[in-house]
């Protein structure tokens, strides 16, 4: 009996020790740096190691907010952010949409031919997104020649260094890129319909608008809901990418969010320390954010979503 | 095994195009109306994908004067290949596609090798901490220090201008371990019983047992991290300043900030060899752009078709489960 408990020890250890390797590689690339936070709290210029800077406390917190000129730039930046994830938010019904009228094409071949040219954007980067909007778009592209050529237009249109429209802009590029791919997930959620559900329907008399209004948009309220919470969670991580390939000297203002913002401070104008600090306040946020949503999923739906 | 059944039963029915006559066709004008709206307004938003892909590789085979005037745009007009000959003459674009190359193979082979072991390891219940060690995995999905601190870890571990920060970093990928630990756990329990019986051990249990029958969802994370890896910008960006290490994608960002200059050094190179070059061989600072950014998409486009099939599969397995 005792020999036989030691050696189920063994091998529960060197299970172990085949993943540990693997376990240390994540505790450096991914919990190593939260180390780095501690930089927020000094006052740190890069040449100076950390251990010659001065502790300041919370200083590059308050200095976010310390006088008219940064508490309006901090608005602005918070405004962006807000406004390009509101956006995301308030359209996040778009790819069920899809979803749902996609699977009302019945003639096969077209379905997954839209299925598969509608994907394809969401496995390129940003940076080719952003070349094929410059090759479009820009003051030499194709469609400024097009215009040109038959006539509508004199002097080109500047649609990429317009301040005017870039959250409206970054949405639709966002949408471009990632609308047929997102609506997969609904695709499978419808396939996990109920046929009898329909059958139901359809003997009820019901019409097509009516199956959908009343069965199909039911059924994928529990996807929607998880996904919507998600994108909740997630509001304040923009990411990077797509805003810094889409930024220039005319919509700087408009475009920058948190993670360009946080990016610009520290590459463009060497203030690592409060770029820090703005990037831990984010994380905590983000967290709180992740578990009240996970909260409010337990209690409508007794479910949690993480 | 349940689980997995569903996805691929669910997955079939996309192919065989039986889910749609769940709703039985209707003949009322309303509803043909409805259809005809749904038919308009998708093959439009098809269009809308896919012509600037279209758009972009007739004006790269263009004669140059005809397509900086902006007259081409249905089909290609004097067709000619020198736009891709010329581009590849240009310094350091050969040795951005080996770096892009490189970490391409390099860092989707080891992400795939991890996620099947990792995937497989982490649905052994005699693991030690098993738990702990799971969960130590999946929250780094959404949980992480930010920009800086991670730029500033990869400095003090001297992984700056190092072809090992593209590597390392990737190893480990929690999303698609949990692919992998989904499909594991949906295949049957008695076939590793029966293995370990004969006195296979944990490793041969995994490269004899688990996987080949893995390899489907492995030619997805395959797929995946491959195409990440390819389209990865950031960490050059971040990380690199030593040209040596530019992968294409950065040096196409650079190409479309950059001024004429580009432009004016392919033609100066050209007219060395070639005395008199005719305008319409003539690279302008777009042609040398957007046949740039066809190289850079080309081989996502030639893959896309093939490899589309399965992702279709992959990522239903993984949405069944939730």
């Amino acid at each position: 009996m005792q020999a036989r408990k030691i050696s189920v020890k063994t091998t529960e250890i060197t299970k172990f020790l085949y993943i540990l390797p693997f376990m240390i590689l994540l505790g450096v690339f991914a919990y190593y740096p939260l180390y780095g936070w501690v930089y927020a709290f000094f006052d740190y210029t890069p040449p100076i190691p950390l251990s010659q800077s001065p502790f300041v406390g919370l200083k590059w917190f308050h200095s976010l907010v310390e006088n008219k000129v940064k508490i309006d730039q901090t608005l602005q930046v918070l405004k962006n952010t807000f406004g390009m994830s509101g956006l995301s938010l308030l359209f996040s019904w778009l790819p069920m949409m899809f979803a749902i009228f996609l699977t009302e094409i019945k003639a096969v071949r077209f379905r997954k031919f839209i299925q598969t040219v509608t994907t394809l954007p969401n496995f390129i980067s940003w940076v080719l997104v952003y070349s094929l909007a410059f090759s479009m778009f820009s003051s030499e592209g194709i469609v400024n020649g097009l215009l040109k050529q038959i006539g509508l237009i004199h002097s080109p249109l500047l649609l990429l260094q317009n301040a005017d429209h870039v959250w409206i802009m970054m949405w639709m590029w966002l949408t471009w890129k990632t609308l047929g791919w997102s609506a997969i997930l609904y695709i499978a959620a419808i396939m996990s319909i109920d046929d009898s559900l329909y059958e139901a329907a359809y003997v009820d008399g019901a019409t097509r608008m009516q199956v959908i209004w009343y069965v199909v948009i039911p059924s994928m309220i529990p996807t929607y809901f998880v996904l919507t919470m998600l994108q909740v969670a997630s509001f304040l991580n923009n990411g990077l990418e797509q805003y810094f390939v889409f930024q220039n000297a005319f919509n700087k203002d408009s475009i920058q969010v948190l993670d360009l913002y946080v990016y610009n401070l520290a590459m463009g104008g060497g203030s690592y320390s409060v770029s820090v600090a703005i990037s831990m306040l984010k994380s905590l946020i983000s967290v709180v954010l992740l578990f009240s949503v996970n909260g409010m999923s337990k209690l409508l739906r007794g479910e949690s979503i993480v | 095994m349940s689980e997995n059944t569903a996805g691929i039963a669910t997955d079939e029915k996309i192919h065989d195009g039986n889910y749609s006559s769940k709703i039985k066709a209707h003949t009322s004008p309303a509803d043909k109306a409805v259809t005809l709206v749904i038919y308009v307004l998708f093959s439009l938003y098809s269009l809308i994908c896919i012509y600037p892909f279209y758009s972009i590789i007739i004006n790269t085979i263009s004669a140059n004067d005809i397509s900086a005037n902006g007259e081409v745009f249905l089909y290609p007009k004097h067709i000619q290949f020198h736009n891709y000959i010329d581009v590849f003459k240009i310094p350091g674009l050969w040795n951005a596609a080996v770096v892009s190359v490189g970490r391409t193979v390099i860092g989707a082979s080891l992400t795939v090798g991890t996620s099947a072991f990792l995937g497989f390891m982490f649905t052994q219940m005699d693991l030690w901490g098993r738990k702990f060690w799971y969960r130590y995995t999946v929250i780094t999905m959404f949980f992480n220090a930010g920009v800086i601190p991670w730029y500033l870890t990869m400095r003090s571990l001297h992984l700056t201008n190092n072809f090992l920060a593209y590597i390392l970093p990737a190893v480990v990928m929690p999303f698609y371990i949990i692919l992998v630990k989904t499909f594991v756990e949906s295949t049957p329990k008695e076939l590793q019983q029966a293995a370990s019986i004969d006195g296979a051990g944990t490793l041969t249990l995994f490269f004899k047992i688990m996987l080949p029958i893995c390899k489907p969802i492995l030619a997805t994370v395959a797929i995946f991290a491959a195409v990440e890896q390819w389209n990865s910008f950031q960490d050059t960006l971040l990380l690199v300043t030593d040209n040596k290490l530019y992968s294409l994608q950065f040096i196409l960002y650079n190409y479309i900030n950059q001024a004429s200059s580009i432009s004016t050094l392919v033609n100066l190179q050209n007219a060395g060899s070639t005395a008199i070059q005719s305008l319409a061989t003539k690279q302008t600072t777009t042609s040398i752009r957007m046949t740039v950014t066809i190289i850079v998409v080309a081989p996502i486009l030639l893959i896309y078709p093939i490899f589309q099939r399965f992702f279709v599969k992959g990522i239903m397995i993984g949405a069944v489960k939730g």
